[in-house]
């Protein structure tokens, strides 16, 4: 059994546990949550740690595991890694573990709330691990559907019944488009199986016909792209991450919206590069809408978490930015900041959870000087803001500046560096630091005299995690970037010959920078 | 003649005398548990089916052409079955609800189910017709049951006088087809159908025979009488109405569309397109109102009838070449009877006490029985498709045969045809979930008094619900029997 098996099956087999355990068990239920997500978050790292030294198989990928699932259909359960995914799981389990600490703030049926939680979490790291696509799209509905139950349910606010259906809607049409499209793959390559490995070995032996990439990349990159709340489709996601409890918040913000542009890189670029090629410019422009559009529209923001979410969107853009740009560099970045992002929403969702619990509100006008009671939530947000707004050290500022470079090497795109840069430093800026000022300085107001702070080690531990992993990767970006950097040229090496040779040229300043930063 | 072939329908048929019978020598207060004896011989047959030597392995025709055993027969017969079992086991917890008569209620299921037997096995138009009689008659009256309930007795009307209509369109269709053609038979037929693909009178015969058949499916524009009916019938008669009688009137759409007439249901592709669209559109868009749980049952039901007809569109446009759609609606109809049975299980037992049963009266049923509570909610996450339920590989195997025909042909209309479906799939969604969220968050609980269920009750529970995770997780061994089955739908 591959350790992957492991990660993703100790959350859904601890939810199954759950099932038969009585609501009245608070404690054990917790302590059964905690466990199974802490255990697959220890085996995340140990996997992350080994993976150097992992047999890689014929395909390129490590830890693998196959075992026929349905075979008339060419359907297995197929699991591994390559450095596309690796960051992907670790950060995925990492938030799952810290978004179950983070669940004391549930207080009504916790015993349904942790089984969607270790649902939800255990889907995504498989949906992340999987190299199958039937069971790639099978584990995120997995994962998915329960977000919507636990917006809808545990959910606050006067809008929840209002978000919890515009999330279902925009979320359900995006998989489904996904799903078509994903079909259709499947019949077009002729390749007769889902198997991901081997679908691409076949296209590249046999490549897809330009009009059929022109048929189905849109219905990958839209279906993929409502899911990952690619401009115009993003108006689910402030609202959606308004209301949802900070948990969920956390894991969808964090790591399940992450799984469409995963989709993107792992199978719509190396199957359909002449597609991908042709809508370059498109996705350039909407990358630019993601960034511009909806960061001013997060310096209109009067609500905390619907600021974050906002600059979450806003940050979906980067990515995008990097896929436009088909090159090394760009992709690279891509990944970069997919795990890079995963860390800090979450991390930011987890705060404004904390705040809400202890403030009752989120309006940023009745907030103040919150920094005086809460020196650690204070500290921890204001790093969480400097994050945000790209600054070195983190992670994010890694992925977004290698991004920067990946699309200035196509000269097409100079004009999307240009603004992307614009809203990275400086509207992100604006925003960031006027919500920190409004917050955490400033007279404290009567009401908020006696807030508590986060007390103990346990309760520090989820926002201390997760920082540290935001400054791991940003002092050490190698960590990450020598795992992404080979398996992002494979999929260079298809989709784009034409600028591969600057893109290696690139690559090789680019690797002293990283280095010149540890 | 091989009377052989004929074993099952015979052990069924005697099983309804002998429950009819008994009805004299068993005391009022036990008849309830006659239920349990039907359950017992069905489940044998059920099991000898199973068995791979003698009675049920060997396959050919009797009574000159008109019966007909194969791997589809055989299908269909083990679903039958097995839904005429989850039936019973519903009779028996509705039977305090029945005033009189529950021993001719158990043998008028029983009979219904001999009808669907004799549908599986039709191969001439004449055997179509009886075996259809035998099932609609049988089913006015199971309809009609609860005779102090005027809704029970109005949606019988209006079954009866819909039905009547369907049939009376079915025979003005044969007689045209035999009168054109000489054929009854079914295989007789498809050698000489070619022949007459210009020929208007003929043409029109298939037509109406689509039109009764329609009506057994509910597919728009037949599907007028299934909101009302489902609602005003006893539970039981309207799970066994949603299961077994849709899924005969689909074992005989399968047959006369590509073993009889190959060649017409090709040309028809576009037809059975837009029919299969808009019984998708209507079926979900009705059911977003409603608050009747057995109305919006119907609905559903409808858009359920719609989505099998991907897989006849997908069958119609290969021509006999992939079958890959037959055996999808049969693995979609396998899924579709463990999840119906389970939820109209839950609504039996919970509206046990109430007039109507309003989606309300599945308030606080978290805490009354979250058994109950935790198996509608399965049901209803199984029919929206959301994995790893069986609604979920079924719609799958559907959409993927209706793409693989985009994909093969070039045609546009397939892929619409599979957007008009997602499209249903996520409005369905919003309905769905509003019972999943009256059961769990409706705050107007009136009644929180525990749910008692019966050992029988919760046996049958269980059975749908292994059913729904056994075909939602491993799908192999019914894709394997369905693949078998739909064979004989190829050439």
């Amino acid at each position: 059994m591959s350790i992957l098996t492991y990660i993703a099956g100790w959350p859904l087999l601890a939810a199954l546990l759950l099932v038969f355990i009585s609501g009245k068990n608070r404690v054990i239920i917790r302590a059964i949550a905690v466990l199974a997500t802490f255990i697959s978050m220890v085996l995340a790292i140990k996997m992350f740690c080994q993976f150097a030294a992992a047999p890689v198989d014929a395909d390129g990928y490590r830890f693998v595991q196959q075992i026929p699932w349905v075979e008339s259909l060419g359907i297995s359960y197929h699991v591994g890694v390559d450095g596309l995914n690796v960051g992907l799981i670790l950060m995925g389990a990492i938030v799952a573990f810290a978004a179950t600490l983070c669940s004391w703030e549930i207080q009504k049926r916790e015993k349904e709330f942790y089984i969607l939680l270790l649902v939800m979490s255990g889907g995504i790291l498989g949906a992340f691990a999987s190299l199958d696509l039937f069971f790639f799209y099978f584990l995120h509905e997995l994962a998915l559907v329960p977000t919507f139950i636990m917006i809808g349910v545990w959910g606050r606010g006067e809008k929840k019944n209002y978000a919890t259906f515009q999330i279902t809607l925009y979320l359900s049409i995006g998989a489904l488009i996904a799903l078509i499209g994903l079909i259709a793959l499947y019949l077009q390559s002729g390749a007769d199986t889902f198997d991901i490995p081997k679908i691409i070995a076949y296209a590249k032996a046999k490549p897809l016909a330009t009009n059929v990439q022109n048929f189905i990349f849109p219905l990958l990159l839209f279906g993929f792209g409502i899911l990952v709340s690619l401009w115009p489709f993003h108006s689910w996601a402030p609202l959606g991450y308004g209301v949802a409890p900070a948990p969920t918040a956390m894991l969808h913000a964090g790591v399940l919206k992450k799984f469409g542009i995963y989709g993107l890189i792992r199978i719509a670029l190396p199957l359909m590069p002449v597609a991908a090629q042709s809508w370059m410019q498109i996705i350039a422009w909407l990358a630019i809408g993601n960034i511009l559009y909806v960061g001013w529209v997060a310096m209109r923001q009067k609500d905390l978490n619907l600021l974050i979410g906002n600059s979450s969107v806003a940050h979906m853009g980067f990515i995008f930015l990097g896929i436009a740009s088909l090159n090394l560099i760009g992709i690279s970045g891509a990944v970069m900041i997919m795990v890079a992002h995963g860390f800090l929403a979450a991390l930011t969702f987890a705060l404004s959870g904390y705040i809400y619990q202890k403030t009752n509100t989120l309006e940023i006008s009745e907030l103040g000087g919150l920094c005086r009671r809460l020196p650690f939530i204070g500290t921890v947000l204001l790093m969480a803001a400097m994050a945000g707004c790209g600054l070195p050290g983190f992670a994010n500022f890694v992925g977004e500046a290698t991004v920067f470079f990946g699309a200035w090497a196509q000269p097409s795109l100079h004009w999307a560096v240009v603004l992307a840069v614009w809203g990275a430093l400086v509207i992100g800026a604006v925003y960031m630091t006027r919500a920190i000022r409004n917050i955490l300085h400033g007279p404290l107001p009567e009401k908020f005299a006696t807030l508590p702070d986060a007390s103990n080690l346990w309760r520090k531990l989820p926002y201390a995690l997760l920082l540290v992993s935001l400054l791991i990767f940003g002092f050490v970006p190698k960590l990450l970037t020598e795992k992404i950097n080979p398996d992002a040229a494979k999929i260079v090496a298809v989709s784009s010959p034409v600028v591969k040779t600057s893109a290696v040229a690139l690559a090789e300043i680019h690797t002293p920078k990283s280095e010149i930063r540890n | 003649m091989n009377s052989s072939f004929l074993t099952l329908e015979f052990c069924v048929i005697a099983l309804g005398i002998v429950l009819m019978l008994a009805d004299f020598f068993v005391l009022p207060e036990r008849k309830k548990y006659l239920a349990y004896l039907g359950i017992a011989v069905l489940t044998g047959l059920l099991a000898i089916s199973f068995t791979g030597d003698g009675i049920c392995s060997v396959f050919g025709t009797a009574f000159h052409g008109s019966f007909i055993e194969d791997p589809l027969a055989l299908f269909f017969k083990r679903f039958f079955i097995a839904a005429a079992i989850l039936v019973l086991f519903l009779a028996a917890e509705f039977s305090d609800r029945i005033i009189a008569g529950i021993s001719e209620y158990y043998s008028l299921i029983v009979f219904a189910l001999a009808g669907m037997l004799f549908a599986a096995s039709a191969d001439d138009f004449a055997m179509l017709f009886v075996s259809i009689e035998l099932i609609t008659i049988t089913f006015y009256v199971l309809v009609s049951f609860q005779k102090n309930r005027l809704v029970s007795l109005e949606a019988a009307i209006k079954y009866l006088i819909l039905g009547a209509l369907s049939s009376a369109f079915m025979v003005f269709g044969i007689a045209l087809i035999w009168g054109t053609t000489g054929k009854l038979n079914f295989g007789e037929l498809a050698q000489v159908s070619s022949q007459f693909l210009d020929n208007k009178l003929f043409l029109t015969g298939v037509l109406f025979v689509l039109v009764g058949l329609g009506f057994k499916i509910a597919a728009f524009p037949f599907q007028i009488w299934a909101p009302d009916v489902y609602q005003g019938a006893p539970t039981p008669t309207t799970a066994f109405l949603a299961v077994g009688s849709k899924a005969a009137g689909f074992v005989l759409l399968l047959r006369v569309l590509f073993i009889a007439v190959p060649q017409v249901t090709q040309q028809w592709t576009c037809l059975l397109i837009t029919m299969s669209g808009i019984t998708i559109l209507y079926g979900n868009l009705c059911a977003l109102p409603q608050r009747n749980l057995k109305r919006l049952m119907g609905y559903s039901s409808i858009s359920h009838a719609g989505y099998l007809l991907l897989g006849i569109v997908a069958l119609a446009g290969s021509a006999g070449k992939s079958t890959d759609g037959g055996a999808a609606i049969l693995y979609y109809l396998a899924g579709y009877l463990f999840t119906v049975m389970a939820g109209f299980s839950v609504i039996a037992l919970v509206a046990r006490h109430l007039a109507d049963e309003d989606i309300s009266s599945l308030a606080g049923l978290n805490q009354r029985s979250p058994f109950l509570a935790a198996t509608m909610t399965i049901a209803m996450v199984s029919l929206a498709g959301i994995p790893p339920l069986a609604g979920f590989f079924g719609k799958f195997l559907l959409l993927k045969s209706v793409i693989a025909q985009g994909a093969l042909t070039g045609h546009h209309a397939y892929y619409w045809l599979a957007f008009v479906a997602l499209a249903g799939v996520v409005i369905s969604i919003y309905y769905y979930f509003g019972i999943v969220r009256a059961i769990y968050w409706s705050k107007e609980a009136a009644d929180l008094s525990p749910i008692q269920l019966s050992g029988g009750a919760k046996f049958s529970i269980a059975l749908s619900l292994a059913g729904i995770f056994w075909l939602g997780l491993f799908p192999n061994t019914m894709l394997n029997l369905a693949n078998e089955a739909a064979k004989v739908l190829g050439n």
